[in-house]
């Protein structure tokens, strides 16, 4: 039975970059134990020979011309009014790298 | 009777007679929800001025000759499906000044045919959950009992069309987000087979299960505006390019001329814990199909109790990898941060509400390297042995005949602290997602205390059409 600490929890709340209270990073550490404790149950199936399902439609290797397609000017102009934050027409971001 | 209370087969008609306008009848719906919304929070957001131009332009539209069945017609939309320029957060405080530049392909269709977007209904947020009390503006309340859940995660569908404040909604099911809360709220909800609609346009929750489908009033309008939605789309490379039938037609049809096979199956109905009056309406039902001349064949899903643990390790799974675009960077609500990372973890923090992080901190675990072949692979596997099971029935019966859920709609809060059983919730309707069936929930009776209970017709893929026909048996049994 996988019993998740709450150092756990904060290693994978890294990963999925969420900033969590410690109340959270408490009750999520219980919480996912039950949830990963009741997966459990599958390794009663035998799967030997089974395949993985991705997908249930059939579909492959579905795809286009990779052609460029212009964006007209009335939609440019609600994606860039629809930025988090800007200066003119120039979506703002804090630096990829430090220093 | 009320205008906002006509079905769509109706207020087309009326429409066409010329009886009364799109107009009067966009402005009795809005009229309901001034009246009701504040009671059932069922809409986030209501578009007033906008409806009544859409509207305007309908009564254009059917003056000139010019439409369809679903022309000045006016539907709600949940909020974690795009509409061009009207609002769209999905329930989520991240994505609270979202206006999207266009509309999910489902919707633009019925807009071009001159359908009025009447507003945009709450829901689980992103569709996580199977009460709406994981929305981050608010519960949605059963109209039949207002200290109960609508059923989620489109509860506010269900709600607004039960008590008609729109004639009928687009809902999306993923585990079965549009069939629980049409059970619980007393209508008809299909979910469609995986890739039978696009998917272009919906917020994207796990991608290898999420459907976009109607949820109506009658079975009939039900059928409608599935055929107007329905079909391929280059915009969605997981579209099938089968062609779509005549749902409404082929549900026209003298019904006491077919005799089906339909499957009961045990694993379903001898649920421990499941609620007597329920499975009382349901057994009932499936007597009255037997008198009315269908051949009923008790059958065996072995791998049914095993749908919830495969769901919640794959839909979480890819739940945390599609949020991972909501970050705060291009578009949404941007927390105060002093560098990238923080800006990430803190937009996400402020934007999501606990479930949603619950979900995303479940994926994230399951893909991690060390535990991706012990949970996902493993449930990916299982998946296989669900649709199997199906495709074994599907040899010998028609369609598949169940109980939507356990219970009927529970109090709110009554199973909000306990994150299994609230999964539980999905126990019936989990399994048809897995394996990417269409199924349909119908409205097949009430218990003593008024609270409506949905029957589940599954079908084999692609199979919507026998889906629609049984359902549309239930329906006229019952009435």
């Amino acid at each position: 039975m996988p019993v998740l600490s709450s150092q756990d929890i904060e290693y994978i709340a890294q990963l999925a970059r969420l900033e969590l209270t410690d109340t959270e990073k408490q009750r999520y550490a219980e919480q996912l134990s039950v949830v990963f404790d009741y997966f459990e149950m599958l390794r009663e199936v035998d799967v030997t020979d089974v395949p993985e399902t991705c997908q249930v439609t059939g579909l492959e290797d579905v795809a286009r011309e990779d052609v460029a397609v212009a964006c007209d000017v009335e939609t440019k102009k609600k994606l860039i009014e629809a930025f988090s934050q800007k200066v003119g027409n120039v979506l703002i971001v804090p630096g990829v790298f430090e220093n | 009777m009320k205008l906002n209370e006509l079905t769509i087969v109706e207020a087309a008609e009326g429409l066409k007679k010329k009886e009364f306008s799109s107009v009067e009848l966009t402005e009795a719906c809005l009229a309901r929800i001034q009246e009701r919304n504040k009671a059932l929070n069922a809409f986030i957001t209501v578009c007033d001025e906008s409806a009544l131009d859409e509207a305007k332009k309908a009564d254009e539209m059917i003056a000139a000759g010019k439409g369809s069945v679903l022309t000045g017609i006016p539907f709600a939309v949940k909020d974690a499906i795009c509409t061009k320029d009207v609002r769209s957060t999905g329930a989520a405080k991240i994505l609270d000044n979202y206006f999207p530049s266009f509309d999910a392909t489902v919707i633009k269709k019925i807009r071009d045919a001159g359908g009025v977007l009447i507003g945009k209904n709450n829901c689980d947020t992103f569709g996580h959950g199977a009460s709406n009390e994981n929305s981050m503006y608010g519960s949605v309340r059963n109209p039949h009992d207002e200290t109960k859940v609508a059923g989620g995660s489109s509860g506010g569908s269900a709600a607004a069309v039960a008590d008609h404040m729109c004639i009928y909604a687009i809902g999306e099911d993923t585990g079965g987000s549009i069939r629980w809360p049409a059970a619980a709220c007393g209508i008809v909800g299909l979910r469609p087979s995986y890739g039978r609609n696009s998917r272009y346009g919906i917020m994207p929750m796990a991608s290898s299960f999420d459907t976009v489908g109607p949820m109506t009033k009658t079975v009939e309008d039900t059928a409608i505006v599935m055929e107007a939605i329905a079909g391929h789309d280059p915009l969605d490379a997981t579209t099938v390019t089968d062609k779509v039938p005549k749902y409404a037609e082929a549900i026209s049809h003298k019904l006491t001329a077919i005799s089906y096979k339909i499957g009961v199956p045990k694993e379903y109905m001898e649920l421990e814990g499941m609620d007597e009056e329920v499975k009382a309406e349901i057994e009932n039902k499936i007597k009255e199909l037997k008198n009315a001349g269908h051949e009923i064949i008790p059958i065996s899903l072995p791998h049914t109790k095993y749908a919830i643990p495969v769901y919640y390790i794959l839909v979480p799974s890819e739940d945390s990898s599609n949020l991972a675009r909501l970050d705060g960077v291009r578009y949404g609500v941007r927390a105060t941060a002093d560098s990238l990372y923080n800006l990430y973890a803190r937009s996400r923090a402020f934007g999501f509400p606990e479930e949603v992080k619950r979900r995303i901190m479940i994926g994230t675990y399951a893909l991690s390297a060390g535990y991706y072949d012990a949970y996902y692979r493993l449930a990916q596997k299982v998946r296989t042995k669900i649709i199997h099971d199906f495709e074994e029935a599907f040899e010998q019966v028609d369609a598949i005949v169940t109980s939507t859920a356990p219970f009927p709609a529970f109090g709110i809060g009554e199973k909000a602290n306990d994150v299994l059983a609230m999964y539980l919730a999905d126990i019936f309707v989990s399994p048809a997602s897995v394996a990417g069936l269409p199924a349909l929930s119908v409205p097949a009776g009430e218990t003593k205390a008024g609270l409506p209970v949905g029957l589940q017709v599954i079908g084999p893929r692609l199979g919507e059409e026998v889906v629609l026909l049984v359902g549309k048996m239930v329906e006229k049994i019952r009435n």
